[in-house]
């Protein structure tokens, strides 16, 4: 049976988001720095997974696949985060309860291992979710 | 030969950095160097110059392949489609100039259409709560100068908006801030050890989602009433030590950003944000300001506000302006599938909505007027791409403090590139040919 463990996920910026999306979101740099999961070493223990392990991530709305790293701003036990992007955006609560906002942050998911699994692109993604053909 | 230009305007964050260098080619062809802006700004310049850039529009065929088109056919493709929608959305506006969005504002009369710029999924939570409770605010000179109590909460500049701290907000020596870091002390709200949280003299880590807990927390610890042993996972101790020292400061400041914004209790943190600022002004000068995000996503609200009275989610489809956030507000109208074409400008709705919305755009007639490849172009019928707002054209942006600043052209665009405000006032017009108004 596959191991998981269930996190609180939040999204948002980070400095290498911010990069990425400037120097190309159709580039690889994209995928490396908004595929990811950042989680605290205590999850990734509960977890058993290495650091660095492709790990599927399924919330109430949907699932990705992204790379599990090591936190670089914890530590934050049973919270994990994602930056936002398409990501990050697969699997949030788009409910915004009459206020316009979807609910980015705090969103129950669970995290298993799937190190044959591969992480998309970013376009690639969004494509492939929308049903549309790629170039 | 080379030149350098100086005092320049980067288009990144709201922060809206004015000291930027860059040195370009004799010719204003090539840009080449860019100096004291953040690694983000320096990115987005130089991005600019890349050398697999799309100069002209595409059209996205059945079989997922691009078809080259020129200007003239996609103005008339994107005026067709909002003048045949009975309810197209005008979505994104906030990596735009002022100029750019009072055009698309005419285009949007004259197609009822729906207009929202990025506080959609950003700080539109805290415009709700500035028109509950209003807002007691500064410009960021008056921080740089005045404040000694600095509060940063669910924001996360040192990754967000990376020169804020040493220009306006931890570092700069003011002119009663003397001694820089050391005149002022921080505290800083997060459920993370964020960057800027290891720069704090106090982090609240905060258990997410209780951000409306810890300020109704506050409001009772300045006035010395009972509070229970934790709140928000907080001891109330520490809770009670942070009133004091905001009790003592002489001019302070909350910078709040997404973690309040976009949680539970949404606008609702931030009515009881700018009510404990009220409540610090019993004691002290408080203010407080959103960290907003894209570098004119506050001249979008400002211009929408000028023209329509309402700072974002306006619905023209039945002749006059309507405002209601959730009901005219970008991602329900796309959840409830009552948009029929999609428009977007300066902004990146597919990387940036849930993606069950982004599946609705992806249905419908759809054009994206962006100078980069985004996750929107991929899905758009029509990829319209413009200069580089704030690198190859200037024009007003609005800082986060609500600040009018020019930005400056540096460079050329690539020969025969449109900027967006030609490209709409090309579409404006075609479109009073199409409705008969011309």
């Amino acid at each position: 049976m596959t191991r998981s463990v269930t996190v609180n996920l939040i999204t948002g910026r980070s400095i290498q988001q911010g990069v990425a999306i400037e120097s190309g979101k159709e580039k690889d740099s994209y995928r490396t720095a908004c595929g990811i999961i950042e989680m605290d070493n205590a999850d990734l223990k509960k977890l058993g997974a290495w650091k660095n392990t492709n790990v599927r991530v399924t919330s109430e709305y949907g699932d990705v696949v992204v790379k599990a790293i090591e936190t670089t701003q914890g530590p934050h036990p049973g919270v994990a985060f994602i930056p936002m992007g398409p990501w990050a955006n697969s699997i949030v609560d788009p409910n915004t309860y009459s206020t316009g906002m979807p609910t980015f942050k705090g969103v129950p998911v669970t995290v298993e291992v799937a190190p044959d699994e591969p992480v998309l692109l970013g376009i690639e993604l969004v494509q492939k979710l929308c049903g549309v053909k790629p170039e | 030969m080379t030149k350098v230009i100086t005092d320049v305007i980067c288009p990144f964050c709201g922060t809206l950095c004015d000291d930027i260098e860059v040195v370009v080619s004799d010719d204003d062809r090539h840009l080449l160097e860019v100096n004291n802006a953040c690694v983000i700004g320096t990115e987005k310049f130089l991005h600019s110059q890349s050398k697999d850039r799309v100069v002209r529009p595409r059209f996205h065929q059945e079989d997922g392949s691009w078809k080259e088109i020129s200007y003239d056919e996609a103005v008339e493709y994107t005026a067709q489609i909002l003048a045949k929608a009975k309810k197209p959305l005008m979505y994104g506006w906030s990596s735009t100039n002022c100029e750019a969005q009072s055009m698309g504002n005419e285009i949007a009369e004259l197609s009822r259409a729906c207009c929202d710029n990025t506080a959609a999924v950003c700080h539109g939570t805290t415009l709700i709560a500035v028109q509950d409770a209003g807002l007691p605010t500064c410009t960021l000179g008056e921080v740089k100068n005045r404040a000694d109590r600095v509060i940063f909460w669910g924001c996360n500049p040192a990754h967000a908006h990376p020169r804020h701290m040493s220009r306006y907000s931890i570092f700069p020596r003011g002119f009663f801030t003397g001694k820089g870091q050391m005149s002022r002390k921080i505290v800083v709200v997060d459920p993370r050890v964020t960057d800027t949280a290891k720069m704090a003299d106090v982090h609240l880590q905060i258990e997410q989602g209780r951000d409306y807990e810890l300020l109704n927390a506050l409001r009772v610890a300045l006035k010395g009433e009972w509070l229970p042993e934790t709140v928000a996972g907080l001891p109330e101790q520490q809770i009670r030590e942070v009133a004091d020292m905001l009790k003592t400061g002489r001019f302070g400041i909350i910078f709040f950003g997404m973690g309040v914004t976009q949680s539970i209790s949404k606008n609702h943190n931030i009515d009881e944000a700018i009510m404990l600022t009220k409540d610090l002004n019993a004691y002290s000068k408080y203010s407080i300001m959103p960290m907003r995000g894209h570098y004119n996503v506050t001249g979008s609200g400002e211009v929408f506000a000028w023209q329509f009275g309402f700072p974002y989610a306006v619905d023209l489809s039945r002749g006059f302006a309507r405002y209601n956030p959730g009901d005219t507000s970008s991602i329900d109208l796309l959840a409830r599938g009552e948009i029929d074409a999609m428009f977007t400008i300066g902004s990146d709705p597919g990387a940036h909505f849930p993606i069950s919305v982004v599946k609705q755009i992806a249905k419908v007639p759809s054009v994206c007027i962006d100078p980069h490849l985004t996750p929107t172009t991929g899905i758009s019928k029509l990829h319209v791409p413009v200069a580089f707002n704030g690198v190859e054209c200037g024009g007003n942006c609005y800082r986060m403090d609500n600040v009018p600043i020019d930005c400056r052209k540096v460079v050329e665009p690539p020969e025969g590139m449109l900027t967006d405000e030609e490209f709409l006032r090309k579409v404006r017009d075609r479109l009073r040919q199409l409705k008969g108004v011309a």
